[in-house]
């Protein structure tokens, strides 16, 4: 390095320390990036669009109200989504009423009880691989043990194809979801309060139901309305169940009368309508999709707002 | 399930006659002995985690109405042992006890001990301040409640926090959450929560060092006031600490073999005068004088 | 009684409250063992049925023109056919998508874009497949894919079907593409970073290699839910009565799980002299075994993201 060099221009520095060249390939892979982003948000977009539109002329000639409480029939004119709507919510209750207590008991049980031993280690592995059964194989599960075996009891006069036998087969297909997310939720509760309970001398139960139920509740209830979310949009454990029969009832008998009779539900209803030539179908199936993304929202929306409104709660 | 089914703990001896409504229903023989003489006798006690040997073959005294001060370097074994008189290690699935605690002439580690009753029987106080999210009046009700108490629940939770020397700063805000409390007031919450179940006992891990010095030097002045009604044994990093509030020390040290394995051990246990002016182990000298550690 | 016998008593507890939270724990450990139960509950109960059927077919009936089960023709490979066709051409619509969104909202998103993108996926993720199967046959078919091949493609079809599934897909792949990036230390980042590296050499060349199992676990494990998928073929591919063998995307066709859905709405009843109703079980069999073996596959990968880091 001669004399000339070591003092060296701030404008030289400035020159040599900005890009001259322009970075080609980096801004074409972030392109391409940005692109599959695009992509898959065009698409939801147009899902919802073709949706929404294909539905419209439904609410212009007959209104949401009509067209919910109306009966199912096979004249497009004046076929409504009535037993489906109703189903759909029968079965949400059903699944929630089994897959609440069962799940939530099994996730305190691995988290809270059970100790690190082999057995604990296959049932959790066993709770995964559960949770990534294909749901036509609990509709298997339900066909052959709801359907079949029990049918005297699930729905004596429909040989077994009953709302009881769908809410079980329902419940049981979302288990594991609602075991694996109760399962975190216990998990990120913070040991220090876990401790601080033991050593005030409270038993096991004490301190599950005082101290760690409390705090993981919001995000155990969130777990659960989602997992109902998912219940919501299945059908084809629901085909293999009975769910796509044409005569049901109408909604004037009691409780259990219904629960053991027939059913049918928004997305079997789907897959039925999709499925009949007549071209006024295509409207009322477009406008049966917007009211189930509707409920979805409604459904999601609450798990969301729970989650939120209940995340200040435990902040030191 | 019902949420108030008392557990009725057995009420046996005379009925102690401060143990009317404002104290929780537990009668302790505490009242027949005097201070001074032995709550605790730990004979040989040995900790495993699974094949690892935490702490090895302790013997001391713990005697009543008394600071002792477990002091030595860390991964030396102090928590350990101290967990040890609560059964709080039991929540340590590979942990294994081995030697004995006598409490009040009973082996704690014995086969028809539950844990629960113990935990009922001493207080605990943590490293890290760790009310329960919930009131502070809850925090310190909580305890009593599950023992079983029917008295005057405000009262026992007016008289905890006095006791805990929070009360004057705390009295208009029972109902506000814990959390909103700096950590040296949480401490002291924490503090005044152990003793709500009227334990004989209170036992402190490192309780001060997450706290600022003027928060140290309050919850000192409150040990030194608590020494009169409670047993305590405390763990601390703070020699300095040990040296100005405990009767006994006990000077713990780890012995890491060629494997790497830390095992601790107890080195000398006396008067904390004597440990601090003229101690007979060269190791503890050592310690004291900053020489290690 | 000695005050140390006394003493021993009171520390003893009381029994009637260890009874009761032996009898709670009892309670839990109840709400476990359902799951056990369940497992063995749907081994059981698929086996017995595909047994039936295995020990009661003639094994050349397996291996037939196509999948035509109240014929008594049941060939197996026609199913597979189909099944990796759709998973195939849905793999091809949601790796790309879904790994690129990825690694635009781990690598380059602000915190901004990602709290307005990621709620996109989320919605796309809860969209019934019933709605994408709707959507493949009456705008995938008619609108674009007609477009591109006119009359060579039918109303029915299974590519529509796979990119359907395919589009199905794309949140679980982007997630847990997106969960293995951020598992990739920000040290490694900086020191990519540090070293005068573009975004992009860092992205492709440190931080996708080191989340590389993670990748390929959500890889698996969007083929396997492609695989289980149902209603989208139900719906856009049509054939209900039966299918040939073929690997032509443009025509109808049937995957293991519509070939099931077929079984069951046939004439509406589950039921038939032939053994249709036990192939039902023969194939749900057949689809659990395949579906467990890709589950455990990716879980392996998965384990080895949470080991290195």
């Amino acid at each position: 390095m001669n004399a000339a060099t070591m003092r060296i221009a701030p404008e030289a520095v400035a020159r040599a320390l900005t890009t001259r060249r322009r970075d080609v390939k980096g801004t074409v892979f972030t392109a391409v990036l940005v692109a599959t982003l695009v992509a898959a948000m065009a698409v939801l977009a147009t899902l919802l669009f073709t949706v929404i539109t294909g539905s419209l002329p439904v609410w212009r000639s007959r209104g949401v109200g009509e067209f919910v409480t109306s009966q199912m029939s096979a004249d497009p004119e004046v076929a409504g989504i009535w037993q489906a709507f109703y189903g759909s919510l029968l079965l949400m209750g059903f699944t929630a009423v089994i897959a609440l207590p069962t799940g939530v008991g099994a996730a305190i049980y691995l988290e809270e009880y059970a100790s690190d031993t082999r057995f604990t280690r296959i049932v959790n592995a066993n709770i995964r691989n559960l949770a990534g059964v294909p749901s036509i194989v609990y509709g298997l599960l339900g066909l052959a043990i709801f359907v079949k075996l029990l049918g005297g009891i699930t729905g004596p006069d429909v040989e077994g194809r009953s709302v009881i036998a769908g809410g079980l087969t329902l419940g049981i297909l979302v288990l594991p979801i609602v075991i694996i997310t109760t399962a975190e939720a216990l998990r990120a509760v913070p040991t220090s309060i876990r401790e601080a309970a033991i050593g005030v001398g409270a038993t096991p139960w004490q301190t599950i139901r005082h101290h760690i139920l409390p705090v993981a509740a919001p995000g155990i209830f969130t777990g659960t309305i989602l997992s109902l979310g998912r219940a919501f949009g299945e059908a084809a454990p629901l085909l293999l169940v009975g769910g796509i029969t044409t005569f049901f009832s109408t909604g004037d008998s009691g409780l259990i009368e219904t629960l053991q009779g027939r059913f049918s539900a928004m997305p079997v209803l789907v897959f039925s309508w999709s499925r009949l030539p007549q071209g006024g179908f295509r409207a009322l199936t477009a406008a049966l999709i917007v009211i189930m993304l509707l409920v979805l929202l409604l459904i999601n929306g609450a798990a969301i707002y729970l989650r939120n409104r209940f995340e200040k709660g435990v902040s030191s | 399930m019902k949420a108030s089914a008392p557990d009725e703990p057995m009420s046996i001896g005379a009925s102690d006659p401060i143990a009317v409504n404002r104290r929780v229903t537990i009668d302790v023989p505490e009242r027949f002995e005097a201070a001074g003489d032995i709550l605790f006798a730990v004979r040989r006690l040995s900790v495993d985690y699974g094949t690892f040997r935490a702490v090895d073959d302790i013997t001391l005294d713990v005697r009543r109405n008394e600071i002792t001060a477990f002091i030595g370097p860390s991964g030396c074994g102090k928590t350990t042992v101290l967990r040890c008189f609560n059964r709080m290690n039991d929540l340590i699935e590979s942990a294994r006890v081995h030697g004995s605690i006598l409490y009040h002439g009973v082996d704690l580690y014995g086969p028809r001990i539950d844990p629960v009753e113990v935990r009922r029987r001493m207080g605990m106080v943590f490293q890290k301040p760790n009310p329960f999210p919930k009131s502070i009046y809850d925090n310190i009700a909580f305890g009593p409640r599950i023992a079983g108490f029917k008295g005057n629940m405000d009262d026992l939770v007016e008289e905890s926090l006095r006791r805990g020397a929070l009360w004057d700063e705390v009295k208009d805000k029972l109902r506000d959450s814990a959390y909103a409390l700096s950590g040296g007031q949480q401490q002291r919450l924490c503090i005044a929560r152990a003793i709500a179940t009227n334990p004989d006992v209170v036992l402190m891990d490192e309780p001060c060092s997450a706290l600022d010095p003027i928060a140290t030097l309050r919850i000192e002045e409150l040990m030194t006031e608590l020494k009169k009604d409670y047993t305590i044994i405390i763990v601390t990093h703070n020699m300095q600490q040990a040296a100005r509030v405990s009767d006994r020390t006990a000077f713990f040290t780890v012995d890491v073999k060629d494997t790497g394995a830390r095992t601790g051990r107890l080195v000398e246990f006396d008067s904390t005068g004597k440990i601090f002016t003229k101690p007979s182990q060269r190791a503890t000298e050592d310690y004291i004088t900053g020489r290690f550690g | 009684m000695t005050t140390h016998e006394e003493m021993a008593m009171v520390l003893a507890g009381v029994p009637a409250r260890r009874r009761r939270e032996r009898r709670i724990r009892r309670f839990f450990f109840a709400a476990a063992a359902t799951s056990v139960v369940i497992s063995l509950a749907i081994v059981a109960s698929l086996a017995g049925e595909a047994w039936t059927f295995i020990s009661n077919v003639d094994l050349s009936a397996l291996r037939s023109l196509g999948w035509f089960p109240r014929r008594g023709m049941y060939d197996i490979a026609t199913l597979f056919a189909g099944t990796v066709l759709v998973a195939g051409i849905a793999m091809l619509v949601a790796a790309p998508l879904g790994m690129g969104s990825a690694v635009y909202l781990s690598e380059y998103g602000s915190p901004r874009t990602r709290r307005i993108l990621k709620p996109v996926l989320e919605v796309l993720a809860g969209i019934p497949s019933v709605v994408l199967g709707f959507f493949a046959l009456t705008f995938i078919t008619p609108t674009v894919l007609k477009a591109i091949f006119g009359d060579a493609i039918a109303g029915f079809n299974m590519l529509a079907a796979g990119i359907g599934v395919g589009i199905l897909t794309i949140p679980l792949v982007a997630s847990i593409t997106e969960d293995a990036l951020r598992a990739v230390p920000r040290a490694l980042r900086e020191a990519s970073y540090g070293l005068g590296a573009s975004r992009m050499t860092t992205s492709i060349r440190v931080v996708v290699p080191a989340a590389v199992s993670g990748v390929t676990a959500s890889l698996i494990l969007a083929f396997s839910r492609a695989v289980g998928e149902t209603m989208v073929v139900a719906i856009a591919a049509g054939a209900t009565g039966g299918s040939l063998f073929s690997w032509d995307p443009l025509t109808n066709g049937q995957t293991m799980t519509a070939a099931m859905a077929a079984l069951a709405i046939g004439s509406d009843r589950v039921r038939g002299d032939d053994y249709a109703f036990q192939s039902l079980f023969f194939l749900g069999l057949l689809l659990f075994l395949v579906t467990l073996i890709l589950n455990v596959v990716s879980e392996r990968f998965v384990r080895r993201v949470r080991q290195k880091y």
